[in-house]
């Protein structure tokens, strides 16, 4: 064993009857025998076929665009351009916010009609009678382009004179760190470490590509049944398209996939437009292809770390440079950035840091929001740049981390303080002690071991004051239904709400039913995004459930003649915890309630921390509600004649705070570790000139059954999160250290590091070459 | 192109439809309503639309519509419902297998297709068999577990 794996502090965690059980989610079985019906599963009667006309230039004036022989297409029902919905832009730029001031250059017209600013921008849309008809219709379209020149750098992007791709300037957003004085902390070091690090696109690569029908309802109200991982987008839709609030409604399906990729809006205007225009049902739905074309991708960022450190391996400065390539349009590149900016000096506690940030515009592919959110690069670039500092100064990796590993009290960069547990060297030592002894080399095979550390914030920037909703009721027969308006992309966010109201509410998972996603008939609950929805809509379905469970305590107090105090809720049953052979049935309890006129139903509301926003000069203020910490480990073999990578064993260690389903802590874990792997290893996603040169799975290669070996899951349960019974948040933390975890294996292997991501065969070559 | 007369026995009914000659199995088993059989790539890289043609495991996007005339197709579907589910169906569940679910039909038929012939798989063999099938979201780990625990469910109970 490499390190000492020391016992965890004294946690004392109640014994839960439903809660932290592996139980079969209740969404598995429609899955797994073909009852759901996803987005591009659904029909209407009388529904046309709507297809997206796009761009086929990185950067052109459109000098004609003539769609009148689509339009006389015997089939086609209606061609839409943006001279006919010259309104139709996309203004929002945090999904789901209500009051968010707009920021400027976030606008996007919904369809370019003087200037196309990326490969695949959309420029028409279609609805016709059959998919075959729409294609036809597409190729009838006529477009004449002047090409601009376009800029695919963002190094280039930033120099005077470079092309602006929107006025006035290509900078999309800075953040900026001062915390302490670095040049000071510069002086003070032993050893000052200089590092660049490159970190690529990634596309998220969902199976079930973006679909849906839209339709107008009897109220008049377009009714969008949607894959999306935010119905609060109605509000945008509603501007986009130039109706009310109220006459947008979405109705979510089971997601097949998002990470990120269904957070902005895909289709929904698209299917708004084409249905108000022909007054018919209409379905989209993508090819892998336009899937590829039409969805952001993670931002690519290149990042400098200054580090200086004594020679024990404390820091004494982090000077921080990061540069992400927001492509044509913002999305959400302002806040990755954030994100990217707050975690950029990694889980350490340092007096000095600055960092400076910026997101550039290009006419690449436009990048956004993926699992991680800008997590994912600040870790690559800082827990390299810690394995070089341990190299450097002769140490071992862990012990110039546990020199400098956040606390709980400590303060992070921007001067948060870490309130949860922050255990770091608990989750290095345990996913090291995983992996076992290290196998030995062989002929040309190297074999290497090596871990990442990181932390990331669950729950959404705390300025954005953000709220959820849930609905919890009990029925005269003894179930429980729950409204919450959670999309479930298959992390089991439903399934969540349904085991707290279960344990709260003393009744086997099976009584309780959800129903989810509906941006009108369903209680607001925000995004499935940001790691929030056990957080905030798991605290909200908490409270509810709790509200229900004192109605029926009251009551049964009443009957027993007993303290509230005194008793308890479990299989279905009213009882008295020191005599539980007295029971009442919660179908009698239920019913006399309801003769009574008690409230057996709960509408909460759970409110986030508010707080105002960071001081934009030193980056100062609170930014999340808390952080997820954990560590990664991965053994490689390496061929150093031909560059191939296997990995031998992964494992990963997070704590998880409390873990609500531990087979789906798990699925997180496994599942994000190997997205994490495939970033760090094998997907490489080609731009050249702003065009995808791996425009599908043939191409782009995800990982297989085939690539990497199980990733054994090691869950720790601090039970200090915010989340309901001290639950953190574990959907975007699984990846964010898989990636710098693998590179620091390979770099222990060949004692060269590389310090791009992904790590192919050709780039292992020629770091030893180089060496 | 003139359509052209075929005849589908899918999971136990049977369909006469008109289809075009260059029709994929995959577009003609949706449009007719099985929409278990799911579309990620509609060139053979995902897996997500396989199904049985006369007991072997196929790419139903790989597949003319017209090549399976008279032929028997079982889709995931077909192999059970929430009542009574396939025990591979009821091992996915409770092995936390699903997460999005998209792949879950077709990876569900390749698993039986290898435990048609296989039994007793060992992992590798498993993972040999579902290395068609991709899944985004679980990192495979526990879909293997499924496939197993559903082998020794079915030797116990001799179902299959």
């Amino acid at each position: 064993m490499k390190y000492q794996v020391k016992p965890l502090p004294q946690v004392d965690l109640p014994e839960l009857r439903t809660v932290g059980k592996p139980l079969r989610k209740v969404d598995a079985m429609g899955k797994a025998v073909g009852d759901t019906v996803y987005a591009g599963d659904y029909s209407m009667p009388r529904m046309l076929y709507g297809k997206v006309f796009r761009s086929n230039q990185s950067s052109a004036r459109i000098t004609r665009l003539d769609v009148s022989k689509a339009r006389a297409l015997t089939g086609v029902a209606c061609v839409i351009t943006g001279f006919d919905v010259p309104n139709a832009r996309l203004v929002s730029d945090m999904p789901g916010q209500t009051g968010q001031k707009q920021r400027a250059g976030s606008d996007v017209p919904v369809l370019a009609s003087e200037q196309v600013r990326f490969y695949g921008e959309p420029i028409a849309l279609v609805a016709a009678e059959t998919p075959e008809i729409a294609d036809k219709a597409l190729s009838l379209i006529e477009v004449d382009y002047e090409p601009l020149p376009g800029v695919y750098d963002p190094l280039e992007a930033m120099k005077p004179g470079a092309p602006i791709v929107t006025p006035p300037d290509n900078i999309v957003a800075r953040w900026k760190i001062r915390k302490g004085d670095v040049e000071s902390g510069f002086e003070q070091a032993d050893l000052i470490v200089e590092n660049t690090f490159r970190i690529p696109y990634q596309e998220h690569a969902y199976l079930e590509p973006e679909a849906g029908v839209a339709w107008i309802d009897e109220r008049g109200a377009i009714t969008i049944r949607v894959s999306t991982q935010v119905v609060e987008h109605f509000r945008t839709i509603a501007r986009a398209v130039g109706v009310r609030q109220n006459k947008i409604h979405i109705q979510g399906t089971m997601v097949g996939g998002g990470f990120g990729g269904k957070e902005d809006i895909t289709i929904e205007i698209y299917l708004a437009l084409l249905a108000k225009h022909t007054a018919r049902p209409v379905k989209m739905v993508y090819t892998r292809e336009e899937s590829f074309l039409a969805h952001a991708k993670r931002h690519p960022y290149i990042i400098k770390h200054r580090t200086g450190v004594k020679n024990n391996g404390l820091i004494t400065a982090s000077k921080i440079e990061m540069i992400s390539d927001s492509g044509a349009y913002p999305y959400l590149s302002p806040y990755v950035l954030l994100y990217t900016t707050v975690m950029a000096p990694g889980p350490y506690r340092i007096n000095n840091v600055q960092v400076d940030a910026i997101s550039v515009a290009t006419n690449n592919p436009y990048t956004s929001a993926f699992r991680g959110f800008g997590g994912p690069q600040a870790c690559f670039a800082y827990e390299q740049q810690m394995d070089d500092i341990a190299r450097q100064l002769g140490l071992d990796p862990l012990e110039v981390r546990k020199v400098n590993y956040l606390r709980t009290g400590d303060l992070t960069a921007t001067g948060q303080v870490i309130e949860s547990a922050a255990w770091l060297e608990e989750t290095a030592t345990r996913a090291m002690a995983a992996l076992g002894e290290q196998t030995p080399d062989y002929g040309s095979v190297k074999i290497g071991q090596g871990f990442a550390s990181y932390f990331q914030s669950y729950g959404r920037i705390t300025w954005m004051h953000d709220t959820s909703q849930a609905w919890v009721g009990l029925e005269l027969d003894g179930t429980v239904t729950i409204r919450a308006g959670v999309p479930d992309l298959g992390a089991g966010q439903a399934n969540s709400l349904c085991q707290i109201a279960a344990e709260v509410l003393g009744v086997p998972l099976e009584r309780v039913t959800i129903y989810t996603t509906d941006s009108a008939l369903t209680p607001l609950s925000g995004t499935s995004t940001a790691t929030r929805q056990l957080y905030m809509s798991g605290n909200a379905a908490l409270m509810a459930a709790t509200a229900v469970r004192n109605v029926l305590l009251n009551r049964a107090s009443k009957y027993f003649e007993e303290d509230i105090e005194a008793l308890d809720l479990a299989d279905g049953k009213a009882f008295i915890k020191s005599d539980p052979s007295q029971t009442l049935d919660l179908v009698d309890l239920a019913k006399m309630c309801a003769s009574e006129g008690m409230h057996l139903s709960n509408l909460a509301l759970f409110k986030a921390p508010f707080t105002d926003p960071i001081n934009p000069e030193t980056g100062q203020g609170q930014v999340f509600p808390d952080f997820t910490f954990g560590s990664f480990a991965v053994e490689v073999a390496v061929d150093t004649e031909t560059g191939e990578v296997t990995v031998l064993k992964a494992a990963a260690c997070h704590d998880v705070g409390r873990a609500i389903n531990r087979a789906a802590a798990e699925g997180q874990i496994i599942g994000g570790g190997m997205q994490g792997l495939g970033y760090g290893l094998m997907e490489n996603l080609i731009v050249k000139d702003g065009v995808i040169k791996t425009p599908s799975l043939t191409e782009y290669l995800i990982p297989t059954s085939m690539d990497f070996p199980d990733i054994q899951a090691i869950i720790l349960e601090s039970g200090t999160g915010l989340g309901p019974f001290g639950a953190k948040g574990i959907g975007e933390p699984s990846l964010t250290p898989a990636a710098p975890a693998a590179a620091s294996a390979i770099a222990n292997a060949l004692g060269v590091s590389i310090p791009e991501i992904p790590i192919t065969p050709e780039k292992i070559l020629a770091a030893l070459e180089r060496a | 192109m003139k359509p052209q007369m075929i005849t589908l026995h899918i999971n136990g009914r049977t369909h006469y439809v008109a289809l075009n000659p260059n029709q994929t199995l995959l577009v003609a088993l949706r449009d007719l309503g099985y929409t278990d059989v799911k579309c990620g790539c509609e060139k053979g890289d995902c897996g997500a639309c396989a199904v049985f043609l006369n007991g072997v495991a196929v790419n139903s996007c790989l597949v003319l519509a017209g090549q399976a005339d008279e032929g028997e197709i079982l889709t995931a579907a077909g192999l059970g419902t929430s009542e009574h589910p396939h025990p591979l169906q009821t091992a996915f569940s409770d092995a936390g297998a699903i997460q999005c679910g998209y792949c879950t039909p077709g990876m569900i038929v390749s698993a039986k297709a290898l435990l048609d012939h296989k039994p007793h798989p060992t992992d590798t063999e498993i993972r040999d068999a579902i290395s068609g099938n991709l899944c985004r979201c679980t990192g495979y780990a526990q879909i293997i577990q499924a496939v197993q625990s559903a082998a020794e469910k079915m030797d116990a109970g001799g179902e299959g």
